[in-house]
């Protein structure tokens, strides 16, 4: 009784998130500040990448790829990462929102797997002299989007919503096993793709100006990610209180 | 209970010869059109044998199992293993253990068949029927989460879209193995590579098929 109440719900206020319609304003509000942020972040580190970099001594001007490829890249396994933990709390505490913003971040994730894909392949024809190996990397990423296009396949396919959530969810929970995989190709089978610049133990092996061209382009691609995965959910949301209603 | 069940499904498949020797007749097919369309020069085909034995053997094993417990739920019997003593992981896993014998086994006798066919030595024969009876398994447990996950659906090609990334990595360790032991080098990493898939599959597959099939009774 002698606890604010303020104190109270400010504390708990984050959880609240987890009710739909609460979500629905929050995300509502958020996401055209995230969709700005990553518009500026992008013209940044587009701007860093393409004029203040320097040309790299050994790739000359294709280099300049990675300024998508290695966020994309990053993006499509970490946004895996998420929507599985989404999933699996779904599937675990049966809240209502996580499925929701597990559905909403598949189709992203599969953009950027494609994305880092494709501008791979644009590197690796100037470089390696093929648009395609069957690199370890290359094949996982690839398998990664398969994973994706099973998930979407499947939660597309089941008509009721709450078996699609939960079978969906089975699906991205079994494909984890992938993203250790392609994490650590480059170290367990040294083949083609070169190893992590960027690294937890060591300095980048790179320019200040390439790190942060990079780092914001990563940033960008965050804040897209965000802004379009809450857009994404907020039409989920109504499309399931749509269904409830009939 | 589980004698029952195990009884059941042999008793069945016995009646309809024809469904489970299905994927032993793709097999062989499919191993045989391969030298048809590549022309038959014998070096090629040795050294494309392992690759093509298993893709054949992936796609036999998931190509019948969109059917799997099809039958089981329209006759009700699916509910009755739910609301059984008996844990339902462990009455899937019997279920799957019971399709392997009929469906997939049949596969493994005609592997040295085809592996005649393409020129391939005994040693390595061995090694790829040691390579199949570890790998199939697991395949057949990941075609088996497939069907209960789109059981009742209508596209039978959403299976095979789910599992087969999945079953990546035991095309290829089953490949390898077969390859290492043509080239004269230890095949037993890619075994014991292969064995592990199995235990991981044998430990988690289970009861993610009876959480997918609880799913479709709801």
């Amino acid at each position: 009784m002698n606890k604010p109440l303020t104190d109270f719900s400010r504390a708990w206020r984050w959880r609240q998130l987890a009710s739909p319609p609460v979500f629905y304003q929050w995300a509502g509000r958020v996401w055209p500040w995230l969709a700005g942020l990553a518009l500026l972040l992008a013209a940044a580190g587009l701007w860093v990448g393409f004029l203040l970099a320097p040309t790299d001594s050994q790739q000359g001007e294709v280099y300049r790829i990675i300024f998508l490829h290695v966020p994309a890249a990053w993006m499509s396994m970490f946004i895996y990462l998420v929507a599985a933990l989404h999933a699996g709390l779904g599937l675990v505490y049966k809240t209502r929102l996580s499925p929701l913003l597990a559905r909403a971040l598949a189709p992203t994730g599969a953009v950027f797997t494609v994305i880092a894909l494709w501008t791979g392949a644009a590197w690796g024809k100037p470089t390696w002299g093929a648009w395609w190996v069957w690199d370890a990397r290359l094949t996982s990423e690839l398998i990664l989007l398969f994973l994706y296009l099973g998930y979407l396949g499947v939660v597309s396919a089941i008509e009721d919503s709450q078996r699609a959530d939960s079978a969906g969810a089975i699906v991205l929970l079994a494909g984890v096993v992938n993203i250790p995989i392609i994490y650590f190709s480059v170290q367990w089978w040294s083949t083609l793709h070169q190893g992590a610049t960027i690294r937890w133990d060591a300095a980048p092996s790179m320019t200040h100006s390439m790190l942060a061209g990079m780092l914001l382009m990563a940033l960008a691609c965050w804040a897209y990610s965000l802004a379009v995965a809450l857009v994404r959910t907020r039409c989920l949301i109504l499309e399931r209180a749509q269904e409830e209603r009939l | 209970m589980l004698k029952a069940v195990c009884l059941r499904e042999v008793r069945l498949a016995a009646r309809r010869p024809a469904d489970a020797l299905s994927g032993l007749v793709f097999f062989v097919m499919v191993g045989s059109l391969f030298p048809l369309a590549l022309g038959p020069d014998s070096a090629l085909l040795r050294q494309i044998a392992p690759g093509v034995m298993w893709v054949a053997a992936l796609l036999a094993v998931l190509l019948g199992q969109h059917r799997l417990f099809e039958s089981d739920w329209a006759d009700g019997s699916l509910e009755q293993w739910v609301l059984a003593q008996a844990a339902l992981p462990l009455l899937v896993g019997i279920k799957v253990a019971a399709q392997w014998l009929i469906a997939v086994l049949p596969l493994l006798i005609a592997a040295p068949l085809l592996g005649w066919q393409y020129g391939m030595d005994n040693a390595s024969i061995a090694v790829l029927l040691a390579a199949l009876a570890l790998g199939t398994p697991s395949l057949s447990l990941l075609a088996a989460l497939g069907a209960a996950l789109t059981l009742g659906l209508r596209g039978q090609l959403l299976l095979t879209l789910v599992v087969l990334p999945l079953s990546i990595p035991i095309l290829i360790f089953g490949s390898h193995a077969v390859t290492q032991a043509q080239l004269g080098l230890a095949a037993e990493p890619a075994l014991s590579l292969l064995g592990a898939c199995l235990c991981l599959a044998l430990l988690v597959t289970p009861w993610a098929i009876a959480q997918a099939l609880r799913l479709a009774l709801e």
